[in-house]
């Protein structure tokens, strides 16, 4: 249960990030921001996201729990391969110069609705195995 | 044609001015209402902003004022028009009226008049229907005070149209650039007679009736609005008296039943006009008339016209469009729908320089357009829905070249710029006026007020007519901004010049030549008292120049700090070029020699533009640097990672930048609004992928100049020569920020260019400089049901080299279609082509190379196939083209075949990279010739067809495909790429040619590297020349003529330019199109 504990913790710290990037990504939408400090700002949280919910895969590994782990591995794996693959130019993963272009802010969005959707499903799934083991315990 | 107008309104005028004021009212009683319906109001009024100033010219004597009426009836031809629209009327009245207004419609009817003496001069105008728009001459453009139609005494000093742009801040008038102050009014008016109408119906009584409202009118207003007023003025109140009066004359004689336009609004004004008739200034009217079609819009061909109607006309006109274009222009659709078998008409290749296809608006309407140089979309007729646009298989998207220098451009300024109070578009001629108070936007439909002071007009000093403010009548018009529109005091000019040094740079020996560039250009460096100048210079350390009040000499600072870049001193590194003049050219003078004994070999280039940065981020301008290496040291060291042997494979070659320093350090230069150019003289390989950054970001632009060498290389340092000297002396605009608003329904997506796209559509341009294009994609966001046409604002806000912030604002409407054979009809192909290219430079950096090839292959087999299956009813064996699409397929192959794209070993991979950001950063004109250059056969030019531009006759040679059966080797062929000229020399090539026009003896004795034609005294040479120089003088900068023949070292670059020719690596044409015609068929 400790594992989810945390978990669920983690898991709300990831809720609020993807909060956070939808409505930054929506203030430069509705130029409330300019593209420079946007992506500046969304930059610096690129790595603790990947790291919190690298966390949480591993640990679901380690604790064996197969199937949230398998849940995780795919949008786990996207985030370490878009921090991976952001072209040697580029000023992180979020590139002021380009955000503009070609779509790119809308499929930004996109993305950080899915991860919110994503995360508030494990919310309550964690939530529920918690409640679970709490009463196994 | 043009000519002929102006002679005969010289003969008029003079005998106008006496008679008219008299006899004018009587003849308008007189003159028959017989108007012609049909007359094409719009047809041929082409008051053009420039146009304006000349009329205003021809108003000159204010007591003559009276006069002018008579002389020429509106230019307005009616001929072509089939238009509904009511308008037509007035034009005729205007000629009738004034000159011979009954003999008109037959032609030959004496002048009911006695008085006029004209009466015969109008006559013969007739012939010349449509030629008001070539007569740019008039455009002396000097400030004529504005006739005193009104009857008001203006003082001729306060409208003025300031000859430039760039000039004296003359707040009042309209400033049109290159327009000559001379105030030589006579002969401008008499453009319009060329344009008289043949038709001209008879005026009818209503005509005089124009004039007297501007009289009453004029005084209220006239100081706070510009004074630009006094161009438009004639322009206002002709359009005013097309508009106003027609409309009138129509109402009265036919009830009003001609115009179908909706608009009740329109009434009211021609009532007040009416009035003012009544008051007894018949005479004038026509005067105006006759002045406004003078202006012609010489430089440009219809953006600049005004609409003869007012607004409420062309809304009505709007509705109607599809029908009298439909009618007008049948043969032309019939042309344009005609598909093509691209494997059976090997010559598709038009013989002149393809034109910008013609929008199919409502005449009024295009002639009111943006001029297509200037603003450009892929396709002229829009699809109605996304949908559409998919299934057409073209991209949708804008070309804009929005700062060219143009040689006439109206100038407003006012204390409050109309605009929409949602979108904050600028008021245009596109808008719809619901009544005298109220407007409503054409790109949100919001429905605006009318602000108090825009109902008056201060070109007819007219109270009530809005919509014939210059604001307007002008598709593209600039304002004078006023403090709103500055976050700050506008900066003065900041140049500040940063020099590489090391070794390698001193043994190029470019020094020299750019401090002797920079010496001699000192003086005509765009700028006011405030310019400040400054320079830096660098190798492994950074040098500083104190050019402080009082010294003797200057003073160099060396930091040797690169890792920690801080400025030695807070003043005088960058000073004020009038009071420290000497030391600057001291500094210039003695800087090439200063480190020849230099053995530093590194390149700290970062640190450099840190320093160069922090020097001028309290200010802001521009920093041009000098590069001759990679960069070694410090911050933005760069290594080197072009592999020769990996050139030949499209895959791996670095076109991304190694690191973000540029990048970074572009945006924070933009922030300050510091624009980097970057010229890069470099024989090794500099990535200038990687360097190009810190101007592609900052919007500033790069120069390459491969291998240069002082004396190794005399060409391309002719060439550094001459393009410094542009780059020096063209207009600047600091501190800029751009914005591309269109219609409702329609939302762009994608930016090409130099800049950085600050929020959603605003593009940050720290400098803007007159030679750059941009590019935008566009998609449908939302189908745009019931809307007739679609517009396009873009609004440059900018500081001027005089401290001025002023608003450049161009605005294009185009028709909304709903059938995929009109969206292929209306498809520009040179658009279309320019815009494919940013995408595949954009392709290819994102992608990989042989992605963005493949990519515009598929751009042509799509829309092919996309054409054969849905619009083409019969299946016909063959390549099937629409006729606007014809040229498709070569100009794609021609952009697989030039440099940037090409695969194969010959094409280096910064010569790449340098293309790509030409690609990116040239007006659509340029990248054309680029990727299509034009060969012509010169041994053998005559005067069969030729242009006569101020006396010179200039031959015009057909464009030949490039191809090297078309090349003979007996004959001489000038090939024209923009940026440089190749005259091929045949072996063959006749005698007289090689004696007459080279100077030389004999074929053998042409020198190597020839770049000159001698200046002989033979026809053939004349010719020769004149065509040469008529080619360089329509672009901006200088392109260098190579001479060469067939052991030249520079064959391969001509022949490589063959397009239409197999290589090595590339399909010829014809395999090509069979190519396309295989996948097509599929």
């Amino acid at each position: 249960s400790v594992v989810f504990i945390f978990s669920l913790i983690d898991c709300c710290a990831l809720i609020f990030l993807s909060v956070y990037f939808i409505i930054t990504l929506s203030d430069l939408e509705c130029d409330y921001i300019n593209a420079r400090s946007c992506c500046s700002k969304l930059n610096k949280w690129v790595v603790p996201e990947v790291i919190g919910h690298a966390i949480v895969t591993v640990l679901m590994l380690i604790s064996l729990h197969w199937f949230i782990f398998l849940l995780n591995l795919p949008v786990a794996t996207w985030n370490i391969y878009r921090y991976i693959m952001v072209p040697s130019g580029n000023m992180g993963v979020f590139d002021p110069t380009e955000i503009h272009n070609r779509g790119q802010l809308k499929s930004h969005m996109k993305e950080a609705m899915i991860k919110l959707g994503f995360h508030l499903l494990c919310f309550f799934m964690y939530l529920y195995s918690m409640i679970l083991a709490l009463i196994n315990d | 044609m043009q000519i002929q107008g102006p002679v005969q309104n010289q003969l008029m005028q003079p005998s106008d001015g006496q008679v008219y004021s008299p006899s004018i009212p009587g003849s308008y009683s007189q003159q028959p209402p017989a108007k012609i319906p049909s007359h094409p109001s719009s047809g041929q009024y082409n008051y053009s902003g420039s146009q304006n100033v000349s009329q205003l010219n021809s108003y000159q004597g204010p007591g003559q004022t009276l006069n002018r009426p008579p002389v020429a009836p509106f230019s307005g031809s009616p001929v072509q028009q089939t238009g509904p629209v009511p308008q037509v009327l007035l034009p005729a009245l205007q000629n009738s009226a004034v000159s011979s207004a009954p003999s008109f419609p037959p032609g030959a009817s004496p002048p009911v008049h006695s008085n006029w003496q004209y009466s015969q001069s109008p006559m013969s105008q007739p012939v010349g229907s449509q030629t008001s728009h070539l007569t740019h001459v008039t455009r002396t453009g000097s400030a004529q005070p504005p006739l005193s139609l009104s009857g008001d005494t203006n003082p001729p000093g306060s409208y003025q149209y300031a000859a430039s742009p760039g000039g004296p801040p003359i707040q009042n008038s309209y400033m049109k650039p290159g327009s000559v102050p001379p105030p030589v009014t006579q002969p401008l008016t008499p453009l319009h007679p060329p344009s008289r109408p043949p038709l001209g119906p008879p005026p009818v009584g209503g005509p005089p009736l124009i004039r007297p409202s501007a009289l009453t009118a004029g005084q209220p207003n006239a100081q706070s609005l510009l004074n630009s007023a006094a161009n438009q003025e004639g322009d206002a109140t002709s359009a005013a008296s097309d508009g106003s009066a027609v409309q009138n004359s129509y109402d009265a004689i036919e009830g009003g039943g001609l115009m179908a336009t909706p608009h009740p609004s329109p009434a009211p004004p021609n009532l007040k006009v009416n009035r003012s008739v009544g008051c007894g200034y018949p005479t004038l009217p026509p005067g105006y008339q006759n002045t406004s079609p003078p202006g012609a819009p010489g430089m440009q061909a219809s953006a600049l016209q005004y609409p003869d109607g007012s607004k409420h006309f062309h809304q009505p006109a709007l509705g109607t469009n599809h029908l009298t274009t439909a009618m007008g222009n049948l043969s032309l659709q019939q042309e344009g729908l005609r598909p093509v078998n691209l494997l059976q008409e090997r010559n598709i290749l038009p013989t002149t320089l393809l034109k910008a296809p013609v929008p199919n608006l409502h005449e009024d309407i295009q002639k009111l357009n943006c001029n297509p140089e200037l603003f450009r979309c892929t396709l002229t007729n829009i699809p109605q829905t996304q949908a559409l646009l998919n299934k057409a298989k073209l991209p949708l998207g804008l070309l804009l070249h929005p700062f060219k220098d143009l040689s006439q451009l109206p100038v407003v300024t006012s204390s409050t710029i109309v605009r929409c109070r949602s979108c904050r578009t600028y008021i245009n001629p596109f808008v719809s006026f619901l009544d005298q108070r109220r407007w409503k936007c054409n790109l949100c439909y919001r429905v605006n007020d009318v602000p108090e002071e825009f109902m008056y007009n201060p070109v007819t000093r007219v109270y009530g007519e809005p919509y014939k403010r210059p604001e307007v009548q002008n598709a593209t018009i600039e304002f004078m901004a006023p403090s709103e529109y500055m976050l700050r005091p506008p900066q003065p000019p900041v140049y500040l010049f940063v020099f590489d040094v090391s070794h390698n740079a001193i043994e190029t020996g470019y020094l020299n030549t750019v401090c002797q560039t920079l010496l001699d250009n000192l003086d005509l460096l765009p700028g006011n008292t405030r310019t400040k100048i400054g320079f830096i210079t660098f190798d492994s350390t950074i040098h500083f120049y104190s050019l402080q009040e009082g010294l003797s000499q200057p003073q160099m600072l060396i930091v040797s700090d690169i890792e920690d870049v801080f400025i030695p001193m807070p003043e005088n590194l960058l000073v004020n070029l009038n009071e420290n003049k000497e030391l600057i050219q001291d500094l210039l003078k003695s800087l090439p020699q200063l480190f020849t004994k230099s053995l530093e070999t590194q390149s700290a280039l970062g640190p450099a533009l840190q320093a160069a940065f922090k020097l001028m981020s309290p200010t802001g301008g521009r920093i041009s640097v000098f590069q001759t290496q990679l960069p070694s040291v410090g911050m933005g060291a760069l290594k080197s990672r072009e592999e020769p042997n990996q050139r030949a494979t499209a895959k791996d070659i670095h076109l991304t930048p190694s690191t973000d320093f540029y990048k970074k350090l572009a945006l924070d230069c933009s922030g300050q609004q510091v624009a980097v150019d970057l010229f890069l003289l470099s024989g090794q390989y500099s990535d200038l992928a990687s360097l190009g950054c810190i101007s592609r970001y900052s919007a500033g632009s790069v120069y390459y100049y491969q291998s240069y060498h002082q004396k190794h290389n005399p060409v391309q340092v002719e060439k550094l020569q001459k393009e410094l000297k542009r780059y020096l002396t063209r207009k600047i605009g600091f501190e800029a920020v751009m914005r591309i608003r269109c219609t409702k329904g329609l939302s762009i997506h994608t930016f090409h260019g130099n800049f950085f796209v600050r929020s959603t559509d605003l593009l940050s341009l720290p400098n803007v400089n007159p030679d750059a294009g941009y590019a935008v994609q566009m998609s449908v966001e939302e189908s745009l049901t019931d809307m007739q046409v679609v517009s396009f604002q873009s609004a440059l806000l900018y500081t001027s080299s005089k401290g001025e912030r002023r608003i450049r604002v161009h605005t294009m409407c185009l028709p909304v279609v709903t059938t995929l054979s009109d969206v292929y009809l209306g498809a520009d192909v040179q658009a279309i082509t320019g815009l494919l290219a940013n995408m595949a430079v954009d392709r290819s950096v994102s992608a990989t190379l042989s992605d963005a090839r493949d990519a515009l292959v598929n751009a042509v087999i799509d829309s092919l196939s996309a054409y054969r299956s849905s619009v083409l009813s019969i299946q016909q064996p063959g390549l099937m083209a629409p006729y606007s699409l014809r040229l498709f397929p070569l100009y794609v192959l021609a952009l697989l075949k030039q440099k940037a794209f090409q695969t194969g070993t010959n094409a280096r991979l910064d010569d790449r990279i340098f293309t790509m950001c030409q690609v990116k950063n040239q007006p659509l004109v340029y990248l054309m010739l680029m990727t299509h250059p034009s060969l012509y056969r010169v041994d053998n030019l005559t005067d069969e067809g030729a242009l006569n531009v101020n006396d010179r006759t200039i031959p015009q040679p057909p464009i030949l495909q490039l191809s090297v059966e078309k090349l003979s080797r007996d004959g001489a062929y000038l090939m024209d790429a923009g940026s440089v000229m190749f005259l091929w020399i045949g072996k063959n090539c006749g005698q007289s040619f090689i004696s007459q026009v080279l100077g030389v003896p004999n074929y053998g004795s042409i020198p190597q590297n020839m770049t000159h034609l001698p200046e002989l005294e033979t026809a053939e040479s004349i010719r020769t020349i004149a065509f040469i120089s008529w080619l360089r003088e329509q672009r901006p900068f200088f392109p260098i003529l190579y001479i060469i023949k067939d052991d030249s070292p520079l064959k391969p670059s001509f022949l490589q330019n063959m397009i239409e020719d197999r290589t090595e690596s590339a399909l010829s044409y014809y395999e090509f199109l069979l190519h396309i015609q295989q996948q097509v068929n599929k």
